[in-house]
């Protein structure tokens, strides 16, 4: 994908950790936030793989929708037994790109009746998660 | 308790009218009135979760600075999301001399903020302050009979830091509407995510966690879901027409509302007042309307 071309892939791990304030290598791979995890199914890696490929540095990461599937719901957080913040690591990823002003939502995808419709508490959550 | 400084936030004004005069009244029936926040701001609906982004505590602190300026040391909101947002601000800039002092730096024309507002939300207040006994007292309608599912989502209980409740198995809400006679029934879907925002630009994937959601509270015999969230009542509200049509058994029965209308209709809210899905659930409670 083109977009991809213009974020910077080299020391994922550190940029990922710096943005998060988490440390990805206190994970143990257990795998509770995979398991309770509402989007997981959606996703094409699970979040406890996303953890791994931060551990392992695996920049194609960034390709994954899993960090616009997911939605901050904090099921993980909650309940991961060594504290780690997924959901914090998930923000830095979807920020890695937003900071490169690659958008992933825009008023543009949302017809006027669409606008309309949808509660401002959406459209503002929307683009403050997915823009730049 | 005298009255209470209240957020409102965008939604509450628009489409989550309902949710706010609800609320208004039940107040004023419990005899501590909300005041609304002079000149509040957006509160920024989602908590930003990165380590560098300050700039984004600063919607809510403008709005603590407001309070701080109103003589009020505590804001009530009503909207899940706000209450989360702004109490996360409210937690991490009152223990954060270093960041209070950059952004009071930045903000030139408010005066500085002293780092001393906390937020509630109006759950908590019905149950700390207000407490189930007063509730049940001045209840003048009956909802006996009536089985609600008592829907959290994710911002009224995660994290723990700002949970207003067990996380994984929160009461409060159920408590309140059990305080006016009805009968909670036990779901397993009730802190779990309604798919929020996803609605605007991926609707399958809210759809599919709202659809759960209901599915979950008819099989357990509700006539209702009952919500504290104006994007959870948008969600669950298109899953209701979404699932419908496809033909799921019970769906089409089932009503979503906020809590704040159930409670109104309770404290004896005029029945011009109460929307149609309001009406439609006290006809479902024995015996119907004794009146006093």
């Amino acid at each position: 994908m083109a977009r991809t071309k213009t974020i910077p892939r080299e020391n994922l791990r550190e940029r990922v950790e710096e943005l998060s304030g988490e440390n990805v290598f206190a994970c143990y791979q257990c795998g509770m936030c995979s398991s309770g995890c509402p989007y997981a199914e959606q996703m094409d890696r699970l979040p406890s793989q996303v953890i791994r490929d931060l551990q392992l540095g695996d920049a194609s990461l960034l390709d994954s929708n899993a960090m616009w599937v997911c939605a901050s719901c904090l099921a993980c957080e909650v309940r991961c037994p060594k504290g780690v913040d997924l959901a914090k690591l998930m923000e830095a990823l979807r920020q890695i790109h937003l900071r490169k002003a690659v958008d992933r939502m825009s008023l543009d995808k949302l017809s006027k009746d669409d606008i309309r419709k949808l509660p401002q508490i959406a459209l503002v959550a929307s683009l403050r998660k997915k823009s730049g | 308790m005298g009255t209470l400084t209240y957020f409102p936030g965008c939604s509450l004004k628009d489409n989550a009218k309902r949710f706010e005069d609800a609320a208004f009244f039940v107040m004023e029936q419990l005899g501590s009135p909300l005041l609304e926040l002079e000149k509040w701001t957006c509160c920024g609906t989602v908590y930003s979760l990165t380590s560098d982004d300050l700039m984004h505590q600063i919607a809510p602190v403008r709005n603590f600075v407001r309070a701080q300026q109103a003589g009020s040391d505590e804001i009530v909101a009503l909207c899940a999301m706000c209450y989360n947002t702004l109490a996360r601000t409210s937690q991490r800039i009152n223990a954060d001399e270093e960041e209070r002092t950059k952004i009071n730096a930045f903000m030139n024309k408010e005066p500085d903020y002293e780092g001393s507002v906390r937020v509630r939300h109006l759950l908590q207040v019905l149950r700390d302050n207000v407490g189930w006994a007063t509730l049940t007292d001045k209840a003048v309608r009956s909802l006996e009979g009536l089985k609600v599912a008592a829907y959290y989502g994710c911002t009224l209980v995660r994290p723990d830091e700002v949970g207003i409740d067990d996380m994984e198995h929160p009461v409060v809400m159920a408590d309140a509407l059990e305080a006016v006679g009805a009968e909670p029934v036990t779901f397993p879907f009730e802190a779990e995510c309604c798919g929020t925002y996803q609605i605007v630009d991926e609707p399958h994937l809210a759809l599919e966690q709202s659809g759960r959601i209901l599915r979950s509270a008819v099989r357990a015999g509700a006539h209702a879901i009952v919500t504290a969230c104006p994007l959870c009542q948008h969600n669950l509200e298109q899953a209701v027409g979404a699932l419908s049509e496809g033909g799921v058994e019970g769906i089409k029965n089932i009503q979503v509302v906020y809590f704040t209308e159930l409670l109104a209709a309770a404290l004896g809210a005029d029945e011009g007042n109460l929307t149609p899905a309001v009406r439609d659930l006290l006809a479902a409670c024995v015996p119907a309307e004794g009146g006093v």
